[in-house]
């Protein structure tokens, strides 16, 4: 999958402004899916067809056409013949139309599924692709009619030809998303130790592939009751974390799927305790730290879709461990993670300034708690960095603010070192905006800077600070703590 | 964003940090009307947090999905034969070979020749087929295993694990149950042997898949009559066993 994407990407021939405006579009239609949460829509799997026919693809077949084809691939006496037969049916089936003929014929589909369960390979392999192709149809009705090929499909996950059981998954993981009574005969028929036995292939895109399909179960509506229960009892997870690790074996397509599988398995909250006691937090800090070297080289290209999964697992399941057992995770008072997550927000920056918010957010996750972190943000100089955040967005500047808070909170000690410095200024700026949530944690960082650091009150006096206040004192959420603010500055 | 510049030969250093500062905290400081107070912060999966990330995963899944559907080059080689003995088949793709090698004689019985879809089938097939302690057990109890990896259900005979397998898991009646053992007298229902391959001489019904019911020959009065006369028996996961070994292997059946 990975290895395709990027040789895609090379070969797109068509203006680059003309891929940019479908980008934005897809990009549209994604964000009003999500909001709708239909996310998981298959429709949306697939790029809508384009109106020309591509090159290569062949017309609507007609009901006659479907018989002739099948009854060659079953009675064909020669095997290129019986191939061509079903080439042609595969491509006939990339249309709706046809498919809705297929599966409107009687005895279609068992033609097919014995075709998929013959003695000729190829025609097997054949006989996959025109499932596919109908499993990936816009239509329930085309898609359901796959039904009763899945025992087999799960059935050849277990096997060893690597290309076919590829095949096998991706149709199978179109089946997923179509709806839940397909899920409700999938999981019956095995599809999770399916999955278990086949995640322990030695092939990428085999791998690759069953991290996209368990991805696809996961993120089911029903997954937290039904799905995750099931997929924790197996040997899955261990699997999972296992390919997760850090090493010159790492794949990044395998780790973004599991990454991801990960995330829709601990963000549903189901039983993220079993997690940690399987390791899940320290292979997520080696991965970080391991991202934050990768990502420092020149072919970094798509490494945000990494990190973003793994930077959500870890913060979600920082947010279970209890404030005493962080301590007892020694990963956890390790600087360098801190290290790693700045030079990601670098990355971030420059890459996906969308995917800010979520590195800030493990930020305060890793900060709130632990005053080993806190310092390892005052002794690695990275106050400065954050502050230079400040003010790309207001949900960017409340948190970045709620860091300093963090810090600012633990005590004196603190204080000190974020006052001379930088971050006076910056909040004076900040109190020039309007945004009535970035000012209310700037006044809160004000409130434990003056309390702590009492000269900073001075300083921020003879820096015009009581215009920037009065400039909110009738704003009726930051009234109170402004005017106190005020008495506590002139009082100093 | 400007990063301190011993910041990249920090991550490469040794694990470990600072001696953290003393923590002195006042409660006075978080006095009315303040109220800062650390908060670990989690978001469930729906949170609009999210949606950005989300996003960029799904243009990627499409990126990718559309490609997996294309079709694949294949790395065209100069035609060759398949070495395993009997078998002659020719290809002129590396792909096709290693797929027809895998389902045609992966997994395969050392005794008869059939191949199977996975390890966890011929084991099974083994077991029932060539063990002959297998057989004296299953006289004393329950020895037929569902074959659904991670059931660990067993049952006295193969129709009641059929039946197992059609009621709990799903699976469809004509899972390829309902072939009879060769040379075994009434047919024996649900053997995994039906999930094997066929042998060649089954070729000529193979086919007849599509819509033609297969007329079985009735069965003598009396018994009990094991498959329906619609379910084709000749849907299965057939590689046939080699032609070479067909006829001498069923001679010498003696189960």
């Amino acid at each position: 999958m990975w290895s395709r994407r990027q040789s895609h990407l090379r070969r797109v021939a068509c203006g680059v402004e003309e891929l940019r405006c479908r980008r934005r579009e897809r990009e549209a239609a994604l964000r009003k899916a999500r909001r709708e949460q239909q996310l998981v829509s298959k429709r949306l799997l697939r790029e809508a067809p384009e109106e020309a026919p591509a090159k290569g693809a062949a017309a609507v077949l007609g009901e006659a056409e479907i018989h002739q084809f099948l009854q060659l691939a079953q009675r064909g006496s020669e095997e290129k013949e019986r191939e061509k037969a079903l080439i042609s049916l595969r491509r006939g089936l990339q249309h709706l139309e046809t498919q809705q003929t297929f599966i409107r014929l009687e005895g279609s589909m068992r033609t097919l599924v014995g075709l998929l369960t013959c003695n000729r390979a190829l025609l097997q392999l054949e006989a996959a692709r025109c499932l596919h192709e109908l499993s990936h149809s816009e239509q329930s009705v085309v898609a359901e009619a796959c039904l009763p090929a899945t025992s087999y499909l799960l059935t050849y996950l277990s096997g060893h030809s690597s290309d076919f059981i590829e095949l096998c998954l991706y149709t199978l993981g179109n089946l997923i998303v179509e709806s839940e009574a397909v899920r409700r005969q999938l999981l019956p028929q095995g599809i999770v130790p399916a999955l278990a036995s086949c995640i322990q292939s030695p092939h990428v895109a085999v791998l690759e592939a069953v991290g996209y399909t368990l991805s696809q179960l996961l993120q089911a509506k029903e997954a937290p009751e039904k799905i995750i229960p099931c997929v924790l009892d197996s040997t899955l997870l261990q699997h999972m974390l296992q390919l997760m690790q850090p090493g010159p074996k790492l794949s990044p397509g395998v780790t973004v799927e599991f990454a991801w599988c990960l995330h829709y398995i601990i963000c549903s909250q189901v039983n993220n305790t079993l997690l940690i006691t399987h390791g899940a937090l320290s292979t997520l800090v080696l991965l970080l730290l391991d991202l934050a070297e990768v990502v420092q080289r020149m072919e970094n290209a798509g490494l945000e879709l990494l990190a973003c999964p793994v930077i959500r697992c870890l913060s979600n399941l920082l947010a279970e461990v209890a404030v005493e057992d962080v301590g007892g995770q020694m990963q956890l008072r390790d600087e360098r993670i801190v290290a790693a997550l700045f030079i990601l927000l670098e990355f971030f920056l420059q890459k996906q300034p969308s995917l800010l918010p979520e590195g800030l957010w493990l930020l305060n996750n890793l900060t709130a708690n632990s005053p080993t972190l806190c310092t390892s943000l005052l002794s690695l100089d990275l106050i400065e960095p954050l502050l230079q955040l400040l003010s790309l967005s207001n949900v960017v500047s409340v948190l970045v603010l709620t860091v300093l808070c963090n810090v600012a909170e633990k005590g004196p000690a603190y204080c000190q070192q974020l006052w001379p410095g930088p971050l006076l200024p910056c909040l004076l700026n900040t109190m020039a905006l309007s945004d009535t949530e970035v000012v209310s944690q700037s006044l809160e960082l004000l409130q434990l800077l003056f309390f702590y650091q009492p000269e900073a009150a001075q300083a921020f006096l003879q820096q015009s600070g009581l215009q920037a206040l009065e400039k909110h004192q009738e704003e009726v959420q930051l009234q109170d703590r402004v005017r106190a603010l005020r008495q506590t500055a002139l009082r100093c | 964003m400007l990063l301190p510049q011993t910041l990249r030969a920090r991550l490469a250093g040794a694990p470990g940090a600072a001696e953290p500062l003393p923590v002195e905290r006042n409660p006075a400081a978080r006095a009315s009307p303040f109220g800062f107070l650390p908060r670990l912060v989690r978001f469930p999966r729906e949170h609009e947090f999210f949606e950005d990330g989300d996003v960029q995963r799904h243009l990627y899944l499409q990126d990718v999905l559309t490609q997996v559907a294309e079709e694949p080059e294949k790395s065209r080689v100069p035609e060759f034969t398949c070495q395993v003995a009997g078998c002659c088949q020719v290809f002129a793709a590396l792909e096709d070979y290693q797929h027809h090698y895998h389902m045609m004689h992966g997994n395969a019985c050392s005794l008869c020749s059939r191949a199977f879809p996975s390890e966890h089938l011929l084991d099974a097939h083994i077991l029932e087929w060539h063990d002959s302690l297998f057989q004296i057990l299953a006289e004393r109890q329950d020895m037929y295993r569902c074959l659904v990896e991670g059931c660990p259900e067993k049952f006295k005979t193969t129709q009641d694990r059929k039946d197992h397998m059609v009621r709990l898991h799903l699976y469809p009646a004509d899972f390829r149950f309902d072939k009879p053992k060769t040379n075994r007298g009434p047919a024996i229902p649900g053997t995994v042997a039906d999930l094997s391959t066929r042998t060649l001489a089954d070729d000529g019904d193979a086919m007849e898949v599509c819509s033609e019911p297969i007329t079985l020959p009735p069965a003598p009065v009396g018994e009990r009559r094991t498959y329906s006369h619609r379910i084709p028996s000749t849907i299965c996961f057939g590689q046939g066993a080699l032609r070479g070994f067909k006829s001498t292997k069923k001679r010498n059946k003696h189960h």
